[in-house]
């Protein structure tokens, strides 16, 4: 009941946006809340659920953009022929050096593998720097202001978002491996540590997506507005709305990514919601509140953390994948863990941790804040420094400060959220 | 023999020296992240964002002073304006725990709950930082520059290769030893610090013999108040100010508390230069010292440089997951829980 409540208000807020700023705006809100729900989806998983303390949802996030510029771009030839090969086998002997330290590091006896393992990475990374900076500044050659990449595969976009899925997911059993058995805090600085290295990877591997040289003009799953404004039939459909056919287009083409997300928001929600009231939800939920009695029930708690780990990376990698498309464009300097992890997190919180409803209402709700703090923070502090004299350094100072209101708020929510109702907006059954 | 000193030479003046510095400044830190943890229980992720705080209030004091005419001749400014900076980081610390924290003690919130709220104030320190000072670099350094210039020491000794030791990096090792050395005379000789160190021991059993908790947390915050404030301010120093490279800070800093064992003093010391010796050593080309070493014919062809500076977290964070797999604890024993 109360849920629904919130789910109008959050409704209501959405459409207040399109009568006050423009429909526009509001569906640009919109669209990006639907991404932002599904990132919140993924980490009520592991935090909600399981109890996992993930801060490095802006890596997983980052592969899901890297999975849409490898899937969907068109593949540089020329850059292929160039350094391609040698590319691969550069990568794949470090593939190959990092499984021979596993698998000496588990064979060897103990005296032996310390010394075994060090000498296997070393004689690896030796390799390596031997066989890849070739192919890498051979790529970097062709073309560097257009490409200077290998580029993508060159397949429908759409394609790209289970992909995204499938590296997050990658990444996530690697971390996973190594990392969930430690502790909660430990946990959260080796997360947190590896989605900088990921950031720190899209932006200097020039020959894997340009680094912050960024990839634009990502193809589209939806029609763009110039095709539809060359479209007698929609002109003429517009038309009858009372559309000039550029409103139109725009707009069609933003409610169709609206109607794309929102497919992919209800089918995982679904799914979510299946698995939360499955034994397996159950067992998750027994397996958070109490890890020594589940596991004295049998329960594989170290395996269960691992799924449910990956299952939760490999949502908001599609998520980042989405979001990606949804920009056409790939930019690794934008990446930043307040934004893309921790505010992930205050969705996640103040929707109700544990609750897949009210991390998908966290998710808009928050996203709307978000976007709509920096406007009212801006007409807020104009309005303060109004009485001050012009061009003075206070009234530059508050104007200036527009922007960080973002910060500010989100705290403030955060903190105020914890203490007066740290169950969430929608807690959990 | 000139060949391994000018060798040396280079070493000392690329990666010992400036390792040295970051290393005491990671220490420093860490220090601050150890005693959070190990008196209140919680990985304090806003310790970056105290660290921007208490260095941007002294920056604004340094240049108040600047425009009074006020300098610290050869020494920076920044020196006579850090106990402002100590102040209000100690008023902020305060207050947060007053306002914040302290519901969740009494409540008696797990400690994630704690590393959560501790997010939301990163959040909130950090926009104020932001809407203070803004985002840009600040660079606040004054005074004389070098302790010796590298073209001085050439003509000193008559190598190749010259030595260059700036104002900020000395600073940064006077002021840290010092600071270390009164904590550590601070928990084990005073009266109120062997309550803290009791407190960290064993908490059922501090509060039976009468300590009260309030004192011992209020006191931590303080401490923490002025390490993180000379840290802040010694990084911004030797390096420049920017909000944002504080709030990344925070990943080499929890790696040197862990790596030295978190709740343990000492180690995080050694964990701060754990870390940022290997930070620097693989980060920087080597191929000048190993010039000086090796045979002509063996010279290397690259740079020998291991990864490039855009990977320095990759190498905190290695190191941290080795320890952390091999050892858990850290190197020196620390808390588990």
């Amino acid at each position: 009941m109360r849920g629904a409540g919130l789910y109008l208000l959050v409704g209501g807020l959405i459409v207040g946006t399109g009568v006050v700023q423009g429909w526009n705006t509001a569906l640009l809100i919109l669209n990006m809340g639907l991404v932002s729900a599904i990132m919140a989806l993924g980490v009520n998983l592991q935090w909600g659920i399981a109890g996992l303390f993930n801060i490095g949802v802006m890596g997983f996030v980052a592969l899901g953009g890297l999975a849409a510029v490898l899937v969907s771009m068109p593949p540089t030839t020329e850059a292929w022929a160039a350094g391609g090969a040698q590319i691969l086998g550069g990568l794949a002997l470090g593939a190959a050096t990092v499984v021979a330290a596993v698998l000496v590091w588990a064979r060897l006896p103990r005296r032996w593998r310390v010394w075994g393992t060090a000498a296997v990475v070393i004689a690896g990374f030796v390799l390596y720097r031997q066989v890849m900076p070739g192919g890498m500044a051979a790529v970097e050659a062709v073309n560097p202001a257009g490409t200077g990449y290998l580029g993508g595969l060159g397949l429908p976009v759409i394609l790209a978002w289970p992909a995204g899925g499938l590296l997050a997911a990658g990444a996530a059993w690697i971390i996973g491996k190594t990392a969930l058995g430690l502790r909660a805090d430990y946990l959260a600085i080796a997360t947190l540590g590896i989605a900088e290295i990921i950031i720190a990877v899209l932006k200097n591997e020039d020959w894997l997506s340009r680094g912050v040289k960024n990839v634009i003009g990502i193809p589209r799953p939806v029609p763009y507005e110039v095709e539809l404004q060359a479209n007698a039939d929609f002109v003429a459909t517009a038309e009858g709305f009372g559309l000039t056919p550029i409103l139109a287009s725009s707009l069609w083409v933003k409610l169709s990514y609206t109607m794309l997300f929102a497919a992919v928001l209800i089918i995982l929600l679904v799914l979510a919601q299946a698995a939360l009231t499955s034994p397996w939800g159950r067992m998750m939920r027994a397996i958070r509140d109490n890890e020594v009695a589940a596991e004295a029930m049998g329960k594989d708690v170290k395996g269960r953390h691992l799924q449910i780990f990956i299952l939760g990376s490999a949502i908001c990698g599609l998520a980042g994948a989405m979001m990606t498309t949804l920009d056409g464009q790939l930019t690794p300097g934008t990446y930043q863990p307040l934004r893309f992890t921790f505010l992930i997190w205050v969705m996640v919180i103040v929707g109700g941790s544990g609750n897949n409803f009210g991390a998908v209402l966290g998710g808009i709700l928050i996203w709307w804040l978000w976007v709509e703090v920096e406007p009212i923070g801006a007409w807020l502090l104009s309005t303060i420094s109004a009485g001050l004299p012009d061009g003075s350094l206070l009234q530059d100072r508050l104007l200036a400060g527009a922007p960080h209101m973002r910060y500010l708020t989100m705290g403030l929510v955060l903190i105020l959220v914890l203490r007066f109702a740290p169950r969430g907006l929608i807690p959990e059954r | 023999m000139t060949d391994i000193l000018n060798a040396l030479v280079v070493l000392a003046n690329f990666v010992l020296i400036p390792a040295t510095a970051y290393g005491a400044q990671l220490a420093l830190g860490a220090l601050g992240v150890t005693l959070i943890y190990g008196i209140l229980r919680f990985s304090n992720f806003a310790h970056g964002d105290t660290m921007a705080f208490g260095a941007m209030v002294t920056i604004l004091g340094t240049w108040g002073l600047q425009s009074a005419g006020i300098t610290g001749g050869p020494l920076p400014t920044a020196l006579i304006a850090l106990p402002l900076g100590i102040a209000a980081t100690v008023l902020l610390l305060l207050a947060t725990d007053r306002f914040v924290y302290r519901f969740h003690r009494a409540a008696g919130s797990p400690p994630t709950m704690f590393v959560i709220v501790s997010l939301g104030v990163t959040f909130v320190m950090n926009a104020v930082v932001r809407f203070i000072i803004g985002v840009d670099d600040q660079s606040f350094s004054d005074g004389e520059r070098f302790v010796i210039r590298a073209r001085a020491f050439r003509e000193m000794t008559g190598l190749d290769e010259g030595l260059a030791i700036r104002t900020t990096q000395v600073l940064t090792l006077v002021v840290a030893a010092i600071c270390v050395a009164a904590l550590f005379w601070f928990l084990q000789k005073t009266r109120t610090g062997k309550s803290m160190r009791a407190y960290s021991d064993n908490e059922d059993l501090a509060l039976l013999s009468g300590i009260n908790p309030e004192t011992v947390v209020r006191v931590t915050w303080l401490i923490v108040a002025v390490l993180a404030t000379v840290a802040g301010v010694l990084y911004g120093l030797d390096k420049s100010f920017k909000p944002f490279t504080y709030f990344q800070l925070l990943l080499p800093i929890f790696a040197a508390a862990i790596v030295g064992g978190l709740g343990n003093p000492v180690g995080a010391i050694l964990g701060g230069f754990v870390i940022a010796f290997a930070e620097v050593t693989i980060t920087y080309p080597l191929k000048k010292v190993l010039g000086y070493l090796m045979p002509e014919s063996l010279e290397p062809d690259g740079l020998v440089q291991l990864l490039s500076t855009d990977y320095k977290f990759a190498v905190s964070f290695v190191i941290l997951i080795v320890v952390l797999l091999v050892k858990p604890t850290g190197l020196m024993k620390g808390q588990t829980a």
